[in-house]
Order: C-alpha cells, then structure tokens, then sequence
C-alpha cells in the first residue's frame, strides 16, 4: 500500500489521478468499515469532489498543494465546517459547524481529500474506542480486540488503509496508544506546536492534534501542513518548524552520537509491561544501539505519580470544557452524556469544589510541575527517552470496559509527556505471540519533534515493521517472525 | 437607634469602551438586532478559543493608573463556572487570585478617599429577555469587555456610595474608558452592606443587594437596607449574610438566596489564556496618554482662570462640558462669564451634557456673544435673545444683533429721552419715590427698558432715572 508521501508525489506527476486514489479508498471503506467501524461520517461525495478539483488545477498546470489530492480522515473531535460533528457523543449527534478548525483548513489548504470523520471514545475520554456512543470500533489485526483510543478510528482507518494518513488528538496517548495497538506511527507534537483552535476540549492544557500514517515520514508531511502558530490560539508557540526540516529530519539513517535514555522507572516489576512487549521494545533498543545510538538507563522519579496527577487535572478541566452542553444550546441534554464521561465530569467537579481544590486540583499542578522537572533533567543527559508505549497489546473488547481503573492503566506510559507538554512518537516493533502489534515509544524535549523523527525514521530504514498489513479476513495475523531488513 | 453605623462597599461594573469584545472580534454595539453580533467563540460552540483583546487591557490599565492602583506585572484569567442559559459555555472568563491591579483610592467630594480592593477584567454574558410562554438569549453582549472596580467597605453612608458612583463614573468618562451610561447597562453596581456599633472595628453581618441600575436606587436601596437591619438588630434579631435584590417599584429589597444556598464557582485559571504580563513600557505607554483627570482639571479650572469651586467642578463632571468651556475661553471668552452662560443657559439647552460638542452654537460662537456683552454692546437681556437666535440660525452673534437691531442702544440722549416719557406718564410713581418708597425704581426701570425694547443699558437707565427723579426733587 503506498504512503502519503509517494501518492502525492504520484498524483503530482499525474501518475495517477487523485480521483481515482479518492474512489479506491472510499470502496474499501465500503468493503471493510462495516465491520471495523473506523468512520462515524463518510463523506464520498465532498471527498470526490475535491479530488476532482485537485485533478483540474492540475490539467490547468497550476500547484496543489504538497498533500494535492492525498485522501486523509480527521477523528471526529476536529470541527468541520458543514461536515456533522460529534465527538463521539450523542449530545452533539447533528451539530452542524459553522467553521473549520484551524488544522482542517490548514489541510484542505495543502489539497488534502477529506472522506470523512473517524470513531472515538466519546469527547476523546477513553482508551478502547468502546464509549463511541455510536459503535465500538475494532481492531483490523483482531477484530474482537479494541484498536486503542480514544483516536482509535483513526488508527484502524489507517491500519486497513481506509485513508492514507489521519489527524487525531493526544491528551495523554490517545494518538499513542492507539497506533502501537494498530501498529500504525504517530505523533503527538509539543503542547502549542499545533492549534487547538476547532479541536473539541477535552483537557485543554493537555489536548494536542497530531498525525498518524503508516510511516514517520507520512507523520512528518502531515505535521509540516498542521504545525505553526496561529493567531486563534494563544497557546500556541511563536515560532513555526523551518519549513521542510521536519520532513528534511526523516532522511538519517544511522543514529550515531544520538543518546537515547531508557527510564527504569517504566520497567517496574509493578505496572512494568507485559513480557511479549518488553521482549519486542528490548529488541527494538539492541536495533537503535546497533544504529549507532548510545543507549542508556535514565530516571523519571516522580513516574508514579503521573496517573493519578493526570486524572485530576484531566478531568477537572473536562468539567468545565463540558459545561456547555448543558441542553439549553445543542439539542441533546445532558442525559445524553455516556458513563465515562459522566464519570470523568463528576470527578472533575469535585477535584474544583470549594473546599477539595487545593487538596486536589492544586497538588495535582505542583506535582505535574516535578514532572515536568524531571524531564527536563532527563533531557541533560539524553536526547530521546525511549519507552514502551503501552503495558499490553491490544484487549478484547468488553475486557476493561468495566473496570475504569484497569482502563486508565493504558496510558500509563503516555500521559507523562502530555503533563510535561513534550513530544512523542509511536512507532511499530515487533509483535506478540499472538501476532499483535507493539508499539515503541519515544519522547523528546519540548519542540523537539525532528530528533524524534530522525530516530524514528532510521529505525524504520532499517526495519520492516510498519510495512506488516493486517490480513484482509477476520482473525488475527499469525506468526509474524524477523523484522530487520 | 443611632448605635449603629453602616459599613458600604461597592463592585461596580464598567462596560470598556471598545470596538472589539474582549475574546473575538465581534462588533461591542449596543442596539444591534439580536444575535448578529456574535461568532463561533463568543457563542461558546466546540473548539472555540479566547484571544484576549489587549485594547481592553489598555483601557483597564488607564482607570487603574488613573485611581493609583498597583498594577500587577503577571496576572491571569480564571473560569467561574455557573449555570445560567444566556452564559454560553458554562463559565465567564474573568480573574480572580491574581487581578490586573490592586490598591488604589477615588476621592469623593470633601476630600474624602475610597479605598479600592482590586480592578480586574471579565467578559460579559449574554441577554435573557424573558416571554410569555417562552425566554430567549441574545447573545451580542455576551464577551463585552468589562472591568470591575471593587472598593473597600470605605463608605459610611447611602449619599457617600452615591456620589462615589457619580466621581466613578466622571472618572471613566474623562478617561474615554467607557461611556458610563447606566440605561444602557456600560456601568453597574452591586453593594455590600452590613451594620455595626459605632466606633467597633468588627464588621457586621453582611447582604449584597443587587439590580441597583441608577444613581437614586442605589441611595434609596442602601437607605432601605439599613433601615431594614437596624431595625432586625434593635429588635434583637440576628441578619443572615444573603444577596438581596432591590425592587424599585415596591422601595425595598428582597432575599435572593442565602450563603448557604451560595454558589460554588470552582474557579481554576484557564488553561486557554496565558498568564496576562504588563510590564514596565506598556504600563509608560498608557501613563502617557492619559489625558488629565477631572480632579486636577478643577483645580486647574479654580486655580488658572479664578472660578468658584462650585462652576469647576460643574464643568469638570463630563469631559466633554470642561472641553467646550475651555474651547470658548480660547477663542476669546471671559471664564467667569463663560463658566456661568455654559452653566445656566446652555445647559438648559442640552438635555446630555456629553452631547454639547454637538450644540449648534459653537464655542467660538459662544465667545463672539459674550465678547459682546464684554464691550457694552449689548446687555444680558440681549444676550439671551441673541442667543436664542443664534440657536436656532447657527449664525454669530453679530450678524444676529445687526440683523435683528439688538445691539444696545449707545446713544444717551435717546435713553434719556425715554426716560424722561416714563417719569411724565408715571407721576404717581415718581411722587412716591420722592417720598422714599425707593422701590418703585426697579419697576421704572422695567418700564423704560420695555419702551427702549431691551436695548438700553440697564445700568444708565438707573442712573439716568435717579437724576431725573432727583432733580425735580
């Protein structure tokens, strides 16, 4: 299957035509998504449209755009002007927005083809795609098993290659999680590298969009369109990435003199991850080494914390993001609401209330600010931090869905470097014995996405990992063996 | 029952006087058809995100310099989250632990100085305009840029609070902060009040007393609510601490809602806006434009060009009076005479002092009259159908008095001459004059200036008048 980066560079040179790569996704979508259930709104006829214009500014010999008829998907959070909108939810089910967010006009600017909107947990709260109020989505490698979340469509759609490269937003491994489960790559930029500006609030100091594709360098082209500052958004930072660096950054393909730290803290015989994904993430490392990376163990001391930091803070700020939906402005009232976010809203409001604030609320952010902390002094002795991205490979649906706590331990991995505002990749490394996929994580220093593009990019010229397609059936893909080159 | 002594603090809200709102662009005119002044983030819809308007910033600096207050270097916005249908996403953005500025007086007339607790910037909410059968929001309020004034519990009695709000209101008018106008809801107020035995330091149990949209109801307001708890306290009854709101058709509070059934706002800062910095330039910048202030204006006014304390500060209560009082001293006018004409005649006039700039008699107009009057030419009473005239034409005085022949008379014998005709046709008049009753003369003198059709000078004709009454004498 071709990337974004060759079916640009395809249509471009009018190898192909962007409608007919727009037709052929949306057939599969047609073929595979009523079992998977990746898309919650396709969109055929706006995506063909589109492509048809991309098509015709090119037989006029005009430019198109770097994504010039490339057919990507946005997870439902990200507002599209007259393309519904919901989140996830049943409360904003037929909500029609009035306005693009800034990431969607960025894309459609670069002659992106959107063909629709992607599954998730409702408003981004979960990491199993089950609390969609519409249908759970599922995993192309076993369908039983859940993709991941909360960007889970996106990472399925991408994994069936039901759409090229996608957008979904991270707040504490929601593009992550979902990609290593997918065994899919993607990016969650630093805090401020993107816009938020159209992007439904979950936890507005943690919500980050970022890429998924199949590759680090499909994420790369993806961020170079997204990335930069933007005047509706005063969280974003100043400065944009040099144009072309982040994709100039996926041409290394040795490693040497990159330090690469591996926290101890995350290999805890509590909490540590299971022995099929520490045996394909200490591979992965041995690969990295052999690169010609110096790897390294290093501490996160306050790792521990992070969880119970996250869901406080998380959730605090989800209780008055969500306010808003209070029956009066978007049809459904609040009983339309599903039990995690209910749970999630109760939690935050008593995190805020008078009386609990500082016990909660206010420790939570002394205690974020020692996290961040440490990774700031990680970061003096290492110039990535590589991790598994999640404990486990992916469950069968209905395995957690029951028990929050067992829930909220997915991200454990993850949602320290949404508390610290940092970057972080997920990138495909091997399999477990049932033939899932596991997922590597690394994590650099603020605005430190092209190292991690540059490490990813190497491991991936030197590995097949994120080649390996889920097979066309049902059932799992079996005994995927090797992976080096 | 004069044991006790009330203790008044104010929070009063003022709309700012900009284009903007104070998170998105939307237009901040009032009287626009409901609901066209609105965009996705002033409606609060998913994904929308604030961007703070730093001309709001500007305009809040300038009162908070202006009053002495204490600007803080880093400040932030926080969220106060409540219920209410016309706040569109659940909360108001507004500040709370760390406020723009802190500290800060305004004096009152006497003198006397209230103390602020703090001035911080908030946006709006939007409008219910409740039906029949149904309510309705409009939402071009909402994400008005206001700036809240909290004073310390300073003022001692109803009067105080209002002539407070009145200097306060002077205050943001001369700084071009907001237009102050309270029908339109650009300036608000709620007051805290509470009673304790005169001279204690304690303070007393406290209500809020709410929808105070005038001058006079906040005076009859307090006045009511004092009376109201003193009698509570003389009759050995305890106050519960509770907002109040007032009703102006019946003159007297009622209780809105208890402490206990208070609302908690789970305030936080918001993660979408970040900390708000003003450092040492722009806090210059906004020191440098700030025109005069109406206190130093009066002094001013007393000092340089010698009016009465009671004619500056008139002048200086709208800025706009004080300019077009100054503009007529500059093109020519004397400044007691012009403090006094602006004062009586042309307010009369103007039902908005704040509209004089439109008058159709100009400053310069103005002067030209009055340089009249100053040469003799003509009199007061002249003065005052020439500028009658003028009102109505738009012409100079001038041209008025040329045309309409009410320049004063300058020639004596004629004035004498007519004086002589009232003596002959009043003898009886005359005869009681000469026998003393010496009070006759201003009706005489009322009688020549009717025959001379005001355009003697009322100074001759009472001295012409002594002699000729005299002189048969």
């Amino acid at each position: 299957m071709p990337t974004v980066v060759e079916v640009a560079r395809g249509i471009r040179a009018r190898e192909q035509s962007a409608e007919r790569v727009t037709r052929d996704r949306l057939e599969r979508i047609r073929s595979l998504d009523p079992t998977l259930r990746a898309y919650l709104h396709v969109d055929g006829e706006g995506a063909t449209a589109a492509a048809r214009e991309i098509d015709r500014r090119l037989d006029r010999g005009e430019e198109v755009g770097p994504l010039g008829g490339v057919p990507v998907a946005l997870k439902d959070n990200l507002v599209t002007r007259g393309l519904e909108t919901t989140a996830g939810s049943r409360v904003l089910r037929g909500w029609i927005p009035p306005y693009d967010g800034t990431v969607v006009e960025r894309l459609r600017a670069s002659g992106a083809v959107i063909l629709g909107k992607l599954n998730l947990d409702e408003f981004a709260m979960g990491s199993s795609c089950e609390s969609s109020a519409f249908a759970p989505c599922r995993n192309p490698w076993d369908p039983e098993r859940v993709p991941g979340g909360s960007s889970g469509g996106a990472a399925a759609a991408v994994a069936a290659g039901l759409c090229l490269g996608a957008l979904g937003t991270d707040t504490g491994g929601s593009i992550r999680q979902p990609a290593a489960l997918c065994g899919v790559t993607g990016l969650k930029p630093t805090y401020g590298r993107v816009s938020r500006y159209g992007v439904i609030a979950f936890a507005s100091s943690l919500d980050q969009v970022g890429p998924l594709g199949r590759t680090v360098e499909d994420c790369a082209a993806l961020l170079e369109v997204i990335a930069g500052p933007d005047a509706r958004d005063s969280t974003c930072v100043a400065e944009a990435p040099e144009p072309g660096s982040l994709l100039a950054a996926c041409g290394r393909n040795e490693l040497r003199g990159v330090r690469v730290g591996v926290p101890r803290e995350y290999f805890a015989d509590e909490g540590g991850p299971e022995p099929d994904v520490a045996g394909a993430v200490g591979a992965a490392l041995a690969q990295i080494a052999e690169l010609g990376a110096e790897v390294k163990e290093i501490s996160l001391p306050h790792t521990g914390h992070a969880v119970a930091t996250y869901y406080l803070i998380a959730t605090a700020e989800a209780s008055s993001n969500l306010a808003r939906y209070d029956g009066v402005r978007y049809g459904r009232g609040r009983r339309g609401f599903g039990d995690e976010v209910k749970r999630r809203i109760m939690l935050g409001t008593f995190a805020l209330s008078a009386g609990y604030r500082d016990a909660y609320y206010g420790r939570a952010q002394r205690v974020r600010t020692l996290i961040r902390r440490d990774f700031e002094r990680a970061f003096d002795a290492c110039d990535v931090i590589a991790t598994p991205t999640s404990p486990f490979p992916a469950f069968r649906l209905g395995e957690r869905i029951d028990d929050p706590l067992q829930m909220y331990l997915a991200d454990i991995y993850t949602l320290s470097c949404n508390l610290a505002g940092l970057p972080g990749l997920s990138l495909p490394c091997g399999f477990t014995g049932e033939g899932l996929p596991v997922g590597l994580q690394l994590l650099g220093p603020a605005l430190g996405e092209a190292v991690l593009l540059e490490v990813g990019a190497a491991y991936q010229a030197a590995t097949d990992w994120h080649e390996r397609r889920p097979p066309p059936g049902r059932g799992a893909a079996r005994g995927v063996a090797g992976g080096r080159r | 029952m004069s044991g006790y002594e009330a203790v008044i603090g104010l929070e009063v809200h003022v709309q700012l006087a900009t284009a903007a709102k104070i998170f998105c662009g939307c237009s901040t005119r009032f009287g626009a058809p409901p609901n066209t002044q609105v965009c996705p983030v002033c409606t609060g819809q998913p994904g929308a995100l604030p961007v703070l308007n730093r001309r709001a910033v500007d305009l809040a600096l300038r009162l908070a310099l202006a009053c002495g207050c204490t600007v803080r270097g880093r400040s932030r916005f926080a969220r106060k989250s409540y219920f209410y249908p016309d706040l569109p996403k659940g909360y108001q953005i507004t500040q709370h632990e760390q406020p723009l500025a802190e500290g800060g007086a305004v004096e009152i007339g006497g003198g006397a100085r209230v103390n602020l607790t703090r001035i911080h910037l908030e946006e709006d909410a939007g409008k219910t305009i409740h039906g029949r059968s149904t309510s309705s929001v409009d939402l071009n309020r909402a994400g008005v840029p206001l700036c809240e004034i909290v004073s310390e519990p300073d003022l001692r009695r109803p009067e105080d609070a209002a002539e407070y709000l009145r200097v306060l209101r002077g205050l943001v008018r001369a700084l071009a902060v907001s237009d102050g106008n309270m029908e339109q809801g650009s300036l608000r107020c709620d007051a805290n009040v509470s009673l304790r035995p005169a001279g204690s330091d304690a303070l007393g149990v406290k209500t809020e007393i709410k929808n105070l949209n005038s001058f006079r109801f906040v005076q009859r307001a307090l006045e009511h609510e004092i009376a109201r708890q003193r009698a509570r306290l003389a009759a050995g009854g305890a106050l519960a601490q509770e907002t109040r709101l007032w009703d102006a058709d019946a003159g007297v509070t009622r209780s809105m809602r208890s402490k206990e059934q208070g609302r908690d706002y789970r305030y936080f800062p918001d993660p979408d806006l970040p900390p708000l910095w003003v450092d040492g330039a722009w806090i210059a910048r906004v020191r440098a434009a700030l025109p005069e202030l109406p206190r130093a204006r009066r002094a001013r006014l007393v000092a340089e060009l010698g009016l009465s304390e009671h004619d500056a500060d008139r002048l200086t209560r709208e800025r706009e009076l004080a300019d077009y009082f100054e503009a007529t001293v500059a093109a020519g006018g004397a400044p007691g005479r012009a403090a006094r004409w602006i004062t009586t005649e042309l307010l009369a006039r103007v039902p908005d002092p704040r509209a004089v700039g439109g008058a159709p008699v100009t400053p310069e107009r103005l002067a030209g009259l009055l340089a009249l009057w100053d040469a003799g030419r003509i009199n007061s009473g002249l003065a005052k159908r020439i500028f009658a005239l003028m009102w109505e034409g738009g012409e100079s005085a001038e041209a008025v008095a040329g045309r309409e022949g009410l320049f004063q008379q300058q020639d004596a014998s004629v004035v004498e001459a007519a004086v002589r005709r009232v003596v002959a046709g009043s003898p009886e008049l005359a005869a009681q004059y000469r026998a003393g009753r010496r009070n006759v003369l201003g009706y005489l003198v009322g009688q020549v200036m009717r025959t001379t059709r005001g355009r003697a000078d009322p100074r001759l004709v009472n001295e012409l008048l002594r002699r000729e009454l005299s002189d048969q004498d």
